[in-house]
């Protein structure tokens, strides 16, 4: 008889939808049928038992062929690089619990490297934002709940995030809002017409890049002020209009995607955002929330604030202090400056993602790979070390988009003899920690910085 | 005054880290006790006589302490980063963080510089021949007091983020600034004798900015009251004055409102 697993998560996009049911064949090992989960996330789960799967790790030989080695091998290599390297990176963090993301800090803080998470080529413009000024926010229950009006600004839900709009946004019917749809405003602000448009009541076409004048002049007629008869393409009369539905609503939220956190001028896009935000409180009650894109990538915030007081862009090389200022500790700026000697790229694909230049300077040193999958990085790799799937194979708490922690379950067993990031990322600690106490013993301890404090006087 | 030559000989494969290379650092050290001061590539210590030859000892303080780098400094960051006093001379260009924090004294760059140069800065002068990067007398990350004295002296062009947060001091660009300048300023000028891209002022609640070219893109927030006579950096000139950022929460003093100020020359 197959069975029925209730209540799970889907490991796709930051919505988590914690509500489908999969369908297990006897023998525990094929996944048959996902319900309630969107194209996308269907998807995640058949791929796990789909196809071939890897099921070794794999070390690039002189020919440039992949050879199979033991998890025993791949933690010795993987630890000797981290330990051997000057400045190592370890970048990713998009797909995985964070009981992985705990782990892998232990072994960045021991290797002394830059441990960064895929936020730093994503919403790591809006920690700066909320770093520079606060972050008026809200769960996504108290949207459903109680929101008559939605912006979203420079996201397109309908494609990135499909079951964002009717779990939490535009169609369910909450609390406060027993009408749904019908009660609701809903306002897109994008430069492309978009499916999310299509849904809109208000529709504002911005010009490209120029979403902080838009703002500006919002925040100039909340304030009473004149502005001038257009502004990013918007006329004057919409601008006054909009800005009398927000200050009309019950609750509002903004929701917010990369049309912000990646135009120019970046996290001041997101910061003039909150700065609306605030202002808008004056009159009732506005918040506002980042459309984090993957289902964990909320969780390194979370795990690493809650280790070394920042999010990301975490340059560990002094140890015993961590010191963050992405523009020079982040991955892509490290890559593009030559700055790093090892990469370590951990449930993403930097191989896709990042700029050519930044994979051909990284392509100079050695390159780790550890990935359920193959993908473009696990195929320039020196090593690739497959894991399990978090979501499908691995248990483990992952953070929504609006920073509340889930318990994921798994509902098949991963492929024999593959562990998961946790158990790897604990192997490769013991490993450094192994290679420490070895040198020590030789009498020739590595240089441990001490801090970075300048010398006092004699 | 003393000088302490400091020439690059053997280039270091990765990125340094120089903080100790300020007069605070070098004053009352021989050479040989400079030479083993601390530098950083990545997680490896070493010292700074690895990398650079030193000639001549240090002043008894670091007011009479004189640095001079040669060789290509590019790769090196930090160089006078909170120095108090005494001076630094880059002949050519140097990376990330040059005076960043610095509390007086004075740095002559050459060439160029990177990014995040004069953070923090609360006096002192930095004056830089060349270009600068990003973030020029801005506030580091989450800081909400910027730059809040001295002066920055740059000929050339600067990248964006320039003064971000503000609240005291001078920066003079000679050439063109990239978006955003003055963002949540709160005090101090900044001069850009060039062109500005855009989004000059924003959010900013006090403080003046000053522009010979053009601004490609004006916000919205900043509104034209008038046309005043100023001297500027030396010279007097006639400039458009505008008040903003009117979208920004604005403190009141003596029962007037006190608004941002933008001139833009005539
Ligand atoms: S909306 Fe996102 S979390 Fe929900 S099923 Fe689709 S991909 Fe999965």
């Amino acid at each position: 008889m197959p069975k029925k697993v209730e209540n799970v998560g889907c490991p796709y996009c930051g919505v988590c939808c914690d509500d489908l049911v999969v369908t297990v064949s006897d023998d525990g090992k094929k996944i048959l049928e996902v319900e309630n989960a969107c194209a996308i996330g269907n998807q995640i789960f058949h791929h796990a038992t789909g196809g071939e799967r890897i099921r070794l790790p794999r070390l690039r030989q002189p020919d440039g062929s992949y050879k199979e080695i033991s998890y025993d091998e791949a933690v010795d290599y993987a630890a000797k690089v981290l330990h051997n390297a000057k400045k190592p990176l370890i970048y990713g963090f998009g797909s995985t619990n964070c009981e992985g993301m705990a782990a892998a800090a232990k072994v960045a803080e021991k290797a002394g490297a830059v441990l960064d998470n895929c936020a730093s080529i994503c919403h790591g413009s809006s920690f700066l934002a909320i770093f520079d000024n606060g972050y008026p926010s809200c769960t996504l229950g108290e949207t459903k709940n109680r929101a008559d009006v939605i912006v979203y600004w420079g996201a397109n839900p309908a494609h990135a995030h499909p079951r964002h709009m009717s779990r939490y946004s535009i169609f369910p019917r909450g609390f406060f809002t027993g009408k749904g749809h019908k009660s609701r405003k809903i306002i897109v602000i994008d430069p492309r017409h978009t499916d999310t448009a299509q849904v809109a009541d208000i529709y504002l076409q911005v010009k490209q890049g120029h979403d902080y004048e838009l703002f500006d002049a919002f925040r100039a007629v909340v304030r009473g002020h004149e502005i001038p008869d257009v502004v990013a393409g918007i006329k004057r009369e919409q601008i006054l209009e909009v800005a009398n539905i927000l200050k009309k609503a019950r609750f509002g939220t903004i929701f917010y995607g990369m049309g912000l956190c990646h135009s120019d001028g970046r996290n001041h896009n997101v910061d003039i955002a909150i700065s609306l935000t605030r202002d808008l409180n004056d009159f009732t009650k506005w918040t506002i929330m980042a459309m984090r894109g993957h289902y964990n990538i909320t969780g390194p915030g979370a795990v690493w604030s809650w280790q070394y007081g920042y999010p990301y862009c975490l340059d560990l090389t002094k140890r015993d202090i961590a010191h963050m200022n992405p523009g020079e500790t982040s991955s892509v700026d490290l890559a593009m400056r030559d700055e790093v000697d090892a990469f370590f790229n951990v449930g993403t694909d930097a191989g896709a993602h990042f700029p050519i230049d930044a994979v051909k300077h990284l392509k100079k040193h050695p390159w780790i790979t550890v990935d359920p999958n193959i993908c473009m990085a696990s195929e320039i790799s020196d090593l690739h070390i497959p894991v399990g799937i978090v979501g499908v194979e691995v248990p483990g708490i992952v953070y929504r988009m609006d920073n509340v922690p889930i318990q994921y379950r798994k509902v098949i067993d991963p492929p024999e003899g593959v562990i998961s990031d946790e158990e790897l990322f604990e192997r490769i600690h013991k490993r450094l920690c192994e290679l420490e106490a070895e040198e020590a013993a030789k009498g020739q301890v590595k240089a441990a910085p001490e801090g970075v404090r300048a010398e006092s006087e004699p | 005054m003393k000088t302490v030559t400091l020439t690059l000989t053997n280039p270091s494969e990765l990125f340094l880290e120089g903080q100790n290379i300020t007069p605070d650092n070098f004053a009352g050290k021989k050479a040989a006790e400079i030479a083993a001061l601390d530098v950083w590539e990545g997680k490896q210590k070493s010292p700074l006589g690895k990398y650079f030859s030193v000639e001549g000892d240090g002043g008894a303080t670091a007011a009479e302490t004189k640095i001079v780098l040669r060789g290509d400094c590019t790769r090196t960051k930090r160089i006078g980063q909170q120095m108090t006093a005494g001076e630094i001379v880059i002949e050519g260009s140097a990376d990330m963080y040059i005076g960043g924090w610095m509390k007086g004294g004075k740095i002559h760059v050459k060439g160029n510089v990177d990014s995040f140069c004069g953070i923090g800065m609360e006096g002192g002068e930095l004056l830089v021949d060349g270009n600068a990067g990003s973030h020029l007398g801005s506030s580091p990350r989450g800081e909400w007091r910027g730059m809040q004295g001295g002066m920055i002296r740059v000929a050339g062009s600067v990248g964006n983020d320039t003064a971000t947060f503000i609240n005291g001091g001078t920066i003079v660009i000679g050439g063109d600034a990239d978006i955003h300048v003055s963002t949540h300023g709160e005090g101090g000028t900044v001069v850009v004798k060039g062109n500005a891209k855009g989004r000059v002022g924003g959010q900013m609640v006090k403080g003046d900015i000053y522009v010979y070219g053009t601004i490609e893109n004006p916000l919205p927030g900043f509104q034209m009251v008038g046309e005043v006579e100023q001297e500027v950096d030396g010279e007097k000139a006639r400039f458009v004055h505008h008040i903003g950022d009117l979208g920004e929460r604005h403190p009141v003093s003596r029962g007037k409102t006190v608004y941002a100020n933008l001139y833009t020359r005539i």
